[in-house]
């Protein structure tokens, strides 16, 4: 007798996905190449396995990811057969519709939302998947796993539908649409021990490798892209670093790792004292960065 | 490893928030930036203590208002468990969040202020989590230290509540805990102001506590999320039922009968992603194929033969109300019950229920958090067994067609 035993988070994952492509006549997975859409893919993987995955992936690349991360990307899509829609933020800072920012802290993160709002309109998404954690930030925490958001983007936090049990309600307005989160209650210790169980691959920056980089307010930037702005006295050496999340080069630092396989990071995150986001000098910027970036339309 | 589930409640201010925090902090679950940040903000507020529910409170206009608006999730985990702890807001206006963050829970910590006892919230918030039938309630009388940790303030709350229970009919198992959440006292570490009180810290209390999925073991109901086809050469004919599984396992070659068209099959296989398996533990997500090829579409509910649920075109339940527009007797709904949707028409309000176990009244309409006996017509057949049968086929929420809204939740007794 060969009995299947359950994992909770795992299950309640691909049911949530189910839910997804079962609800919504155009869902769409927004892959970035990071470890918690990578893990989303295999999740999705599970949940319609024979059949392929039924949705497409979006990437709203800020043109500032790690060369790894796009190749990587574009590899995956390609072996699962799946659709994979590119967005550029660029595009949008040619085209005039949005203004890059400047300066020493200066990072496309913003700039993103609006070019996913663009590709939902674009291609009429009603539901994006996304790999969020509650865990991560503490505004992400208090979002549902069904988020409806206006035709706007606008996330209206105040006001957020009851959600019970395991009931998903993704009925929405023509207009509206709805961020999905099949990872709600993952932490980044559980993704990390899914990866190692799994056996999944993942991006090799994830991963402790030698870099040219620079120290700045203690934390460790990339010296090698030219995206991530030096000053000319701040002194580039060369230092055993990984990163732990991989968004937009410019405000992403590294951290002194010598982590070279995955249970080496599994590992290392236990032992760790700083959070995930710690790195993301994108939620440093006031209390708030998360939750207003959220209101606009963010993930 | 175990992950406990719990739930906060109790009235506004009684101090679930600041509860939580101070879990986090002794148990060292606080990373170093999060500390950082709390101590920050604490010191900007002008606090000479540190705010605690700052760890929870995650929204500007919680921090600004110094109250909880809606559930945070917050996950961390000591050697033995893992614990998803949802704190809930207390005001009266947030309930519909207090039901979200109690109804995936299998503990609820019902805090009550030592100065105030038992208020109207803590009646209302004892209610739902009896409605909800959680499992396992601690009640923690906290702010012990404005009450210089007098037992006889403990002992009065413990017997209301004691009584209150009673008078409810529960069955579960029910807790008593002085704490100081500011301070930490019996949080984490057992306090030296309550030489009178022998019992467990708070801490020490979940940890004993059996980690249990909410859907407990009762009967085995499969409902259908979507139909898998996957139009590959070399799966051709491939026709896999996929859902999560409730209340029970299912296994290769069991008798089942398929609802609402009550056809008969046998199960022919079990698979988990790429793999096949004679036996499915009752949680998991599968995808099952059947000896027979009949028609089963979303929302449909895959049983046993031998444990037919119950079936009914006029429902009866109770209501809970989360909704600003009142309940009113001739509206329609779309009730969602696992994956199932089916239009619902309100034919009568029974009474509405006092939330402290005094009774019942005549009621024409439901307003927001109230709750109460409706009664309901139905456009097709709903199987169902009663909520404290099984807990997915015995449930469903109410949404709103105007708005979409999820305006209630309805519990099948
Ligand atoms: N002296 C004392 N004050 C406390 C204690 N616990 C909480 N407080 C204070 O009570 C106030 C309310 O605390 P919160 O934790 O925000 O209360 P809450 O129950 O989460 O409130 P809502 O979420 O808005 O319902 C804060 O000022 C706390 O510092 C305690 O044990 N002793
Ligand atoms: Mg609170």
């Amino acid at each position: 007798m060969n009995e299947l035993r359950v994992n909770t988070l795992e299950s309640e994952a691909i049911y949530i996905l189910r839910e997804v492509a079962a609800q919504f006549e155009k869902p769409v997975l927004l892959f970035s190449g990071g470890k918690d859409s990578i893990t989303l893919v295999r999740l999705a993987q599970k949940a319609f396995w024979p059949a392929k995955i039924p949705f497409p992936f979006l990437h709203v690349d800020t043109g500032h990811n790690f060369p790894e991360t796009i190749e990587f990307r574009d590899r995956l899509a390609k072996e699962l057969g799946i659709d994979l829609i590119v967005r550029n933020v660029q595009d949008n800072i040619d085209a005039g519709k949005v203004v890059e920012e400047t300066g020493k802290y200066a990072s496309r993160n913003m700039l993103q939302t609006e070019t996913l709002l663009d590709a939902i309109e674009e291609f009429g998404f009603d539901a994006c998947i996304g790999g969020a954690r509650r865990d991560e930030e503490k505004a992400r925490a208090k979002e549902r796993i069904f988020s409806v958001r206006s035709d706007f983007g606008e996330w209206d936090e105040k006001n957020q539908r009851p959600e019970l049990f395991d009931l998903l309600n993704g009925k929405i307005e023509l207009g509206q649409n709805v961020r999905c989160f099949p990872i709600s209650n993952w932490t980044e210790l559980d993704v990390w021990s899914y990866i190692e169980r799994e056996n999944i691959e993942i991006p090799s920056i994830y991963f402790a490798h030698k870099r040219k980089v620079f120290l700045r307010d203690g934390m460790i930037w990339s010296a090698e892209d030219d995206v991530v702005y030096r000053a000319e006295d701040e002194e580039v050496q060369e230092m055993m670093v990984r990163f732990r999340t991989v968004g937009d080069m410019s405000c992403t630092a590294a951290v002194l790792s010598d982590a070279v396989s995955i249970s080496k990071v599994v590992q290392e995150i236990r032992d760790s004292s700083i959070s995930e986001r710690g790195a993301r000098i994108d939620d440093k910027r006031s209390e708030a960065a998360m939750e207003k970036r959220k209101q606009q339309g963010y993930f | 490893m175990e992950v406990l589930k719990i739930a906060t409640a109790g009235s506004v201010d009684d101090g679930k928030s600041t509860l939580i925090g101070r879990i986090l902090y002794d148990t060292r679950s606080l990373t170093d930036d999060k500390l950082e940040a709390i101590e920050r903000t604490s010191k900007q507020k002008g606090f000479d203590y540190l705010d605690f529910s700052l760890a929870t409170d995650g929204l500007v206009a919680e921090r600004e208002q110094g109250i909880t608006i809606d559930v945070a999730h917050i996950y961390f985990s000591t050697a033995k468990k893992s614990y998803i702890i949802a704190d809930t807001p207390g005001h009266v206006e947030y309930t519909r969040n207090m039901v979200t963050g109690a109804s995936t829970s299998q503990a609820a910590i019902i805090l009550v202020d030592a100065r105030n006892g038992v208020i109207e919230q803590t009646y209302r918030h004892f209610f739902i989590n009896n409605l909800l039938k959680v499992k396992d309630i601690i009640v923690a009388v906290n702010k012990m230290d404005l009450v210089d940790f007098a037992q006889d303030k403990f002992e009065a709350i413990k017997a209301e509540i004691t009584a209150l229970a009673k008078r409810a009919g529960s069955t579960q198992n029910i807790t008593f805990i002085p704490v100081s959440a500011l301070q930490g006292d019996n949080v984490v570490d057992k306090s030296e102001n309550t030489p009178w009180y022998t019992g467990t810290t708070l801490l020490e209390h979940f940890e004993a506590l059996e980690a249990q999925d909410i859907y407990e073991e009762s009967v085995a109901r499969l409902p259908v999320q979507t139909v898998i086809r996957p139009k590959k050469d070399e799966f051709h004919d491939f026709r896999g039922y996929a859902g999560k599984l409730y209340g029970g396992s299912l296994a290769v070659g069991d008798e089942v009968t398929v609802l609402p068209s009550k056809t008969a099959s046998k199960i022919k296989d079990i698979y988990f992603f790429d793999k096949k398996y004679s036996v499915a533990e009752r949680g998991t997500s599968i995808n099952i194929t059947l000896e027979n090829d009949i028609n089963i579409s979303r929302g449909d509910i895959v049983v046993k033969s031998s444990e037919l649920p119950r079936e009914t075109k006029a429902l009866e339940a109770k209501v809970c109300w989360m909704d600003t527009t009142n309940l009113v007797v001739g509206k329609k709904y779309f009730l969602q019950q696992g994956a199932n949707v089916i239009a619902a028409k309100v034919s009568a309000i029974n009474s509405v229920i006092a939330t402290d176990f005094s009774g019942e009244a005549p009621a024409t309409e439901l307003k927001i958090n109230e709750i109460g006996n409706v009664s309901f017509k139905l456009a097709k057949t709903l199987f169902y067994d009663t909520y404290a049968e099984n807990k997915t086929t015995g449930s469903f929420i109410l949404i709103d067609p105007q708005t979409n809204n999820t305006s209630g939740a309805g519990f099948i007794q």
